[in-house]
């Protein structure tokens, strides 16, 4: 067992955006977090993180307890260290080039030497496609490429599991795919991935297990496989069936590569 | 334009500049430096959110920016003597000038950390950065881009504003440029001779701004 969260509980105000939301991921899943917007999937995994504060929760990540709402400063760097977040938005630092996005946090954070990490970067970076784009500034790089540069920079520093939150639903249509391939490619890998998305495709075919929540809850959770095929709840079904006509049934006869 | 005009106004070139050179600029620049260091300061804590600070901070901002630079000068070079602290006129126009400064530029540099994306200082911070960290090679060298424009603005009007410190006897330009006018009566002339050299110092700062401008911003070319 990677990471365990129990009990996770968060409100905002008066809106309870997470009413105790459990999970557990495994060394080299890979994990699709699925539901309407405002169901909190995505303030869940910013919870894990914590770029939001649980209220409530116990969290077992790499095998040390921790208590979410009472984390010290040492705890939550610990666990950044061995995590990555790809952000919707990319937010990649918008005064350093592709390259140094990705050695940034080797160098400051980790103490690397400059040589070091540049050479990390640069196969990082060959390997989410862009080797030839390493002296640009994201201002010069299509959104498609800058959620590659920030794949890269997630990878760079070899984490335990990487999150995505929602990582292709900035980018225009044309672009999702170079995106997902990238992802499909970390996850046969082996790279274990918790993957907030709208993608149902990635979540059928690439993930291996599918957590669908809703009002802050986990209403479904199993194997890919048979969340799609014989999701045992109602409101999963609903789900499935609103958004269906966007699913077509093979990956082979779609447009778009994943 | 008779001869002996033309004279005075040439004799007196280089006993405006000189002063000019060796005590506006020196000025400017000294202050300005410490303003920066000032602004900085009052707008990161504003920024961050530290407590007791941040209210020291806009209590600083509030009464600087809410009184006039010359009674500032005045309290500091002739009121201070009267609590047993007596300053010489250049150490109290420093203090004053970087103080003034300080107060608007923070404002500025407040600003241009706030139009940072947050999602940055996250992603930063998702590295293994630590806020300082982040702060200090992420949002403060952009901030101090965005910044840029309006900090040359305060820069040049600064420089001007350093002829106020012939109130407290401080023997720069504009001092230099009275004494000589009252030994010549040619007011109009020699006034507008140190309008004219303020010009050209502001030229300079505005050329210079150009230049700094365009070697700060290799980051924000825009798409090939």
């Amino acid at each position: 067992m990677l990471l365990k969260a129990i009990n996770v509980q968060k409100t905002f105000g008066e809106l309870h955006v997470l009413g105790g939301v459990g999970l557990s991921v495994e060394k080299g899943d890979v994990v699709s977090i699925l539901g309407p917007s405002g169901s909190g999937k995505t303030t869940l995994l910013r919870c894990l993180n914590f770029l939001e504060r649980a209220d409530d929760g116990q969290l077992e990540f790499d095998g040390r307890q921790y208590a979410m709402a009472r984390m010290s400063g040492r705890d939550i760097a610990d666990i950044r260290k061995k995590t990555g977040f790809v952000f919707q938005s990319y937010n990649l630092f918008a005064n350093k080039t592709a390259l140094q996005n990705v050695t940034e946090g080797l160098i400051v954070a980790r103490k690397m030497p400059r040589a070091q990490a540049e050479e990390i970067g640069r196969r990082a970076l060959e390997k989410v496609g862009l080797s030839d784009r390493c002296e640009y500034y994201p201002s010069q790089l299509s959104g498609g490429q800058q959620q590659r540069v920030a794949i890269a920079r997630a990878i760079a520093a070899e984490p335990q599991i990487i999150y995505f939150d929602e990582p292709t639903s900035a980018l225009d249509p044309e672009l999702i795919g170079e995106v997902l391939a990238v992802m499909r490619q970390l996850a046969d890998d082996g790279m274990t991935m918790l993957v907030v998305t709208h993608e149902l495709n990635f979540a059928r075919y690439v993930s291996n297990k599918v957590i669908f929540m809703e009002h802050g809850r986990i209403v479904e959770q199993g194997p890919a496989r048979e969340f799609f095929e014989n999701p045992r709840e109602e409101r999963t079904r609903a789900f499935l069936q609103t958004v269906g006509d966007r699913l077509p049934p093979k990956p082979s006869t779609q447009g778009r590569e994943i | 334009m008779d001869s002996q005009l033309i004279g005075i106004l040439t004799d007196s070139f280089g006993k405006i500049l000189l002063p000019g050179l060796t005590m506006t600029l020196p000025l400017t620049a000294i202050s300005f430096a410490l303003a920066l260091i000032i602004a900085v300061a009052a707008a990161l804590v504003q920024f961050a959110n530290v407590r007791v600070l941040k209210q020291l901070a806009r209590f600083y901002i509030w009464v600087i920016r809410g009184t006039p630079l010359l009674v500032q000068l005045y309290v500091v070079f002739f009121g201070l003597p009267n609590v047993g602290i007596t300053l010489e006129p250049f150490p109290a126009a420093i203090i004053v000038f970087s103080i003034n400064t300080g107060a608007y530029a923070a404002e500025t540099v407040r600003a241009a950390l706030e139009a940072v994306p947050v999602g940055q200082i996250e992603a930063g911070e998702c590295v293994g950065m630590s806020y300082l960290q982040v702060m200090r090679r992420i949002v403060l060298p952009q901030a101090m881009r965005t910044a840029f424009p309006s900090l040359a603005n305060s820069l040049i009007s600064l420089m001007k504003d350093t002829s106020l410190a012939a109130n407290i006897t401080v023997t720069e330009m504009f001092m230099a440029t009275q004494r000589i006018a009252a030994r010549t009566y040619e007011h109009l002339a020699l006034y507008i001779e140190v309008a004219l050299i303020y010009l050209l110092f502001s030229t300079v700062l505005t050329k210079l701004q150009r230049v700094g401008e365009k070697r700060l911003s290799a980051y924000q070319s825009r798409k090939e």
